[in-house]
């Protein structure tokens, strides 16, 4: 039998990473991408990479912690096998980027430093200088480069995925795709299609990723059968800088070192804000939140900025919306020596000096904790068993997802640095089972088969180039679908909001049919391409907003203000027991209704059927988050007493101490 | 008609900004100077005059026209795409602010594709020879494999500092267009030509040319790293051959253009010394 042959789509972490270690097992392997791969979105991550070392180690960290934090920090929305499997292969995968020549900022005796990220309390984050995405992308980029040379691995750079080839049985046999240089079709075989295409912020318009994260090739497959998981969660960070192009992000930083958040108390007030008087400045965070003040948690910050701009309507600008962060207080020599790299790039890009005018934030769309739902054997050790051609595998056999575009591990929220390991991890874990899946013994695909799928192509994009007289500008209705998801699709989630959302998606999409191409030349099309690419952001829309519509509770970066459980109100101790024992018992019931995956199927109607996923919760019980929650101390006396109450019981272990048992 | 821009873009009247784009529409055609007048708005960089002149897709004389192709990704100034001569100089467009650019030309801004590299269609050009250049000095830690052998080697945080700036390099090719010696190689399908043949012919080209300022730093970096530096004599070898260091006129236009600030000529000179003593003891060695 021939060698196995696999397509991996997308040269991004976890692309290269999978590339990698399938040509080392002997796998040809054809490497697809829009984009030249070093310039994949990977290069933009900043603050580094998790990983348990030797030195969080030493002060009492381990593996399990690790998984703790993650699924803890994540409203244990995941599968944990999967996420235990991540976190026992992190000081590995960190000593193999270490190994591949990545430039990990060091400490005096020469040992990787590590820094401190949200979520945890342990310095976990190895990082290279403010790039660590970039460096660890170009250190996989090199060995790709290798094995190239070697003739393992065969590039195809500016291509497009347009759809998977599906046999009769069910199974992937490769993909349909197309040059965006010559604009030729092209079908590839393939024993395995492995999709690392990343996110889909391009679905909201403007966001702080690359201009290749559409997400359309995830919703070609997800359109021909694949299910998508969790949709509806998006992380969207507090502080971005608005630009007329895209978001890019303001480190929180800013904030830690004195930055103070505000809006004019006169809406749009045109006055240069050096000379509003401090009596008509209205520091909201500080004023509503007087303990933590501009320093409160990610995620209230985001929805306090988000809100007085669209509901308070006190945005700075009147056509695009922002808030002063102001740093023109502390001195410039202060400023320079901590926030020098962060506040050169606002300049470079706003063209404006932070240190002596205001900046203009926003919070802005940042990563998809969703994505294509994909499988995974449990080891016996409650990981992931290595070698099984069930992990990462979608819900079509031979067609495997990894990195952004999978839904494994992140849950409802993603911890910071926690997503340059997950791309790292599934791409070089999923490799042998893809092996096994693609070296298996099958008889080979009809030629017929590809041909169809091939002609299918052709057709769609003669249709849509010989589209004439429908008048609508393709990057006018990607605006309006970026503002509407922005709009209702973010932040703050309300069913009154989103029912009517939904429709006017579907009219976008209609809209969309009546696309008129101002190029509809044969030679590297860029209007087609985009053209394309935008009506596939219609049904991965729908089944955000269908998601989060269906969700009614708050989960991780799901927030619904309508079913927001308060804190403890009563002052007098029976009176906070009492609500305590409430809120425990609300939560109970929450957690028994939607600690649950959101499983989006396309049907054929176009719309997204959706159905719900248990999820295995069986190595750390969930718990209530309560951070910053009033009476929370209460809330967590009540609810340790019931898990100790269940145990006595003889229920199954409800509880287990974190540090125990973290090797397998 | 241009207005003098404040720091907030304060209100004015309806504004815009000429635009000249040397078009081609591929490769072996002629190109042509298309003008296009674009809406001002605020914290405006040519990536954003860019989509407004494809969602508008007319000229400024109201012809529809094909919009304008370029190469961009991260907008971040961090994925080396969207490289093009602004006003004549080579540089990202992300980073390029249109309210910087009128200050210093009110008339408006000029947009081309990069000399150096054949052009594909109007603003994209084809930078596979950069890559190939990567190849030709073996840019890469030649480990074993990818499985666990514990951490790499100890690493001073003086080494650190020094091999982060080269780590850099984001493959924009800004120091290739700037400098004088890398000449443009264009290898056009001849009739009759396989894929596979044109490949070849484009790769044995390649491989005469100037490597380029960009593939010297990384040579330097990767011969400096403990492990990378276990095939520094393969380097050499590909830095002393046809199209190697000696090439470099030492015009330093590469590291005045760089928009990372590498210090490539730093770079050239340190490989120039490791070249010449390559040299003797390959000729002691005989």
């Amino acid at each position: 039998m021939a060698q196995p042959r696999v397509l991996v789509v997308g040269g991004g972490l976890a692309g290269l990473a999978a590339s990698m270690r399938l040509a080392e097992l002997g796998v040809d392997v054809d490497l697809m991408s829009l984009v030249p791969v070093k310039r994949s979105h990977s290069v933009c991550a900043q603050g580094g990479i998790n990983s348990v070392n030797a030195l969080t180690r030493q002060q009492g960290d381990n593996e399990w912690k690790h998984l703790d934090d993650t699924v803890y920090g994540g409203d244990f929305l995941q599968h944990q096998p999967p996420v235990k499997e991540m976190a026992d292969w992190g000081p590995r995968i960190i000593d193999l980027m270490d190994r591949l020549g990545v430039p990990f900022n060091r400490t005096p005796e020469g040992f990787r430093d590590q820094r401190r990220f949200g979520g945890t309390l342990y310095k976990r984050t190895a990082f290279a200088g403010a790039t660590t995405g970039q460096q660890l992308l170009y250190a996989l980029d090199e060995q790709v480069r290798r094995f190239e040379v070697e003739g393992k691995i065969r590039k195809y750079e500016f291509w497009d995925f347009l759809s998977p080839v599906i046999d009769d049985s069910g199974r992937c046999r490769g993909a349909v795709c197309q040059d965006m240089v010559s604009m030729q079709f092209r079908s590839f075989a393939a024993d395995a299609v492995i999709l690392a295409t990343g996110g889909c912020g391009l679905v909201y318009g403007r966001s702080t990723m690359s201009m290749v994260c559409t997400g359309s090739a995830v919703s070609r497959v997800y359109q021909a059968g694949a299910a998508y998981g969790n949709g509806e969660f998006i992380q969207v960070h507090p502080t971005a800088i608005p630009g007329a192009d895209k978001l890019r992000l303001m480190s929180e930083s800013a904030r830690g070192e004195g930055g103070r958040v505000w809006v004019p108390r006169t809406p749009q007030d045109t006055r240069d804000p050096r000379t509003i008087p401090e009596a008509e400045r209205f520091y909201f965070l500080e004023e509503r939140y007087p303990k933590y003040m501009n320093l409160v948690p990610r995620d209230i910050a985001t929805r306090e900025i988000f809100d007085i701009c669209t509901t308070d309507g006190l945005s700075v600008e009147k056509d695009r919306l922002c808030v002063y962060l102001d740093l023109t207080h502390i001195p410039k020599e202060t400023l320079d020596r901590k926030l020098g790299g962060i506040l050169d790039i606002y300049e470079k890009f706003q063209g404006v000096d932070p240190r002596t005018a205001p900046m203009k934030i926003f919070p802005a769309v940042h990563y998809s904790m969703g994505g294509l739902w994909v499988d995974y054997e449990r080891s016996p050790t409650g990981g992931m068993l290595e070698g099984s051609p069930r992990n990462q595998q979608t819900s079509v056999p031979g067609l495997y997802a990894i990195g952004e575009c999978d839904y494994q591990y992140h849950g409802a929220n993603r911890l910071g640095a926690n997503s340059l390991l997950s791309c790292i991890f599934s791409g070089l874990f999923c490799a042998a089972g893809v092996q096994a899946s693609a070296g298996a013994k099958r008889a080979p695909a009809a030629e017929s088969l590809y041909a169809a799928a091939l002609r299918r192509e052709e057709e769609r994009h003669e249709a849509l180039i010989q589209r004439r007289g429908g008048g609508e500008n393709p990057y006018g209705i990607h605006h309006e679908l970026g503002d509407l998801m922005t709009r209702v699709a973010t932040v703050v989630r309300r069913n009154d909001q989103l029912a009517p959302a939904y429709d006017e998606v579907c009219a976008l999409e209609e809209r969309w049919r009546r696309c008129s191409l101002s190029d509809t030349g044969n030679w590297t099309n860029q209007n087609v391409v985009f053209t394309k690419s935008l009506g596939d952001m219609f049904p991965l829309a729908k089944l955000i907003i269908k998601g989060a519509l269906l969700r009614d509770e708050c989960r991780g970066a799901h927030y619904k203000p309508d079913f927001e459980m308060p804190g403890i109100a009563a002052t007098d101790p029976e009176g906070k027991r009492r609500e305590a024992e409430e809120w425990c018992d609300r939560f109970e019931a929450n957690t028994n209704k939607w600690l649950k995956s959101t499983i989006a199927n396309h049907g054929a109607d176009g719309h997204p059927q959706i159905t719900y996923e248990d999820i295995d919760t069986s190595l750390i019980p969930p718990r209530p988050r309560l951070y910053g929650l009033v009476g929370g101390e209460v809330i967590e006396e009540v609810w340790r007493e019931r898990l100790r109450a269940r145990e006595v019981n003889g229920g199954q272990a409800a509880t287990r101490e974190v540090g125990v048992g973290a090797q397998s | 008609m241009i207005m003098k821009t404040d720091d907030h873009g304060g209100p004015t009247a309806a504004r815009t900004i000429p635009v000249r784009v040397l078009r081609q529409d591929a490769p072996g055609q002629e190109s042509y100077w298309e003008r296009h007048d674009v809406p001002w708005e605020p914290n405006m960089n040519v990536i954003s005059v860019l989509q407004k002149v494809a969602a508008i897709a007319r000229s400024q004389d109201g012809r529809p026209v094909a919009p304008v192709a370029w190469d961009c990704n991260c907008l971040e100034e961090v994925c080396g795409s969207c490289t093009m001569l602004i006003n004549g100089r080579t540089r990202m467009a992300c980073s390029a602010l249109v309210d910087r650019l009128l200050e210093e030309h009110p008339d408006g801004i000029e947009l081309r594709p990069m000399s150096k590299f054949p052009v594909v269609r109007d603003l994209v050009v084809d930078r596979r020879r950069l890559f190939h250049s990567l190849q030709r000095v073996k840019a890469w830690v030649p480990v074993d494999d990818s499985f666990d052998h514990g951490p790499g080697p100890r690493i001073s945080p003086e080494e650190q500092e020094e091999a982060y700036p080269l780590a850099e390099c984001m493959s924009c090719g800004c120091c290739l267009e700037a400098c004088p010696q890398f000449t443009r190689i264009e290898t056009p399908k001849r009739d009759g030509e396989t894929d596979e043949q044109l490949a070849a012919r484009r790769t044995a080209a390649f491989d005469q040319g100037f490597i380029g300022a960009h593939a010297v730093s990384q040579a330097v970096l990767f011969n400096k790293h403990p492990t990378g530096k276990m095939i520094a004599d393969e380097r050499m070898a590909a830095l002393t051959g046809p199209g190697g260091i000696q090439m470099c006129g030492n015009a330093q236009n590469c590291v005045a253009v760089c928009p990372k600030h590498i210090p490539l000529t730093r770079s050239i000179a340190r490989a120039g010394r490791s070249a010449t003593l390559w040299a003797l003891k390959k000729l002691f060695d005989r």
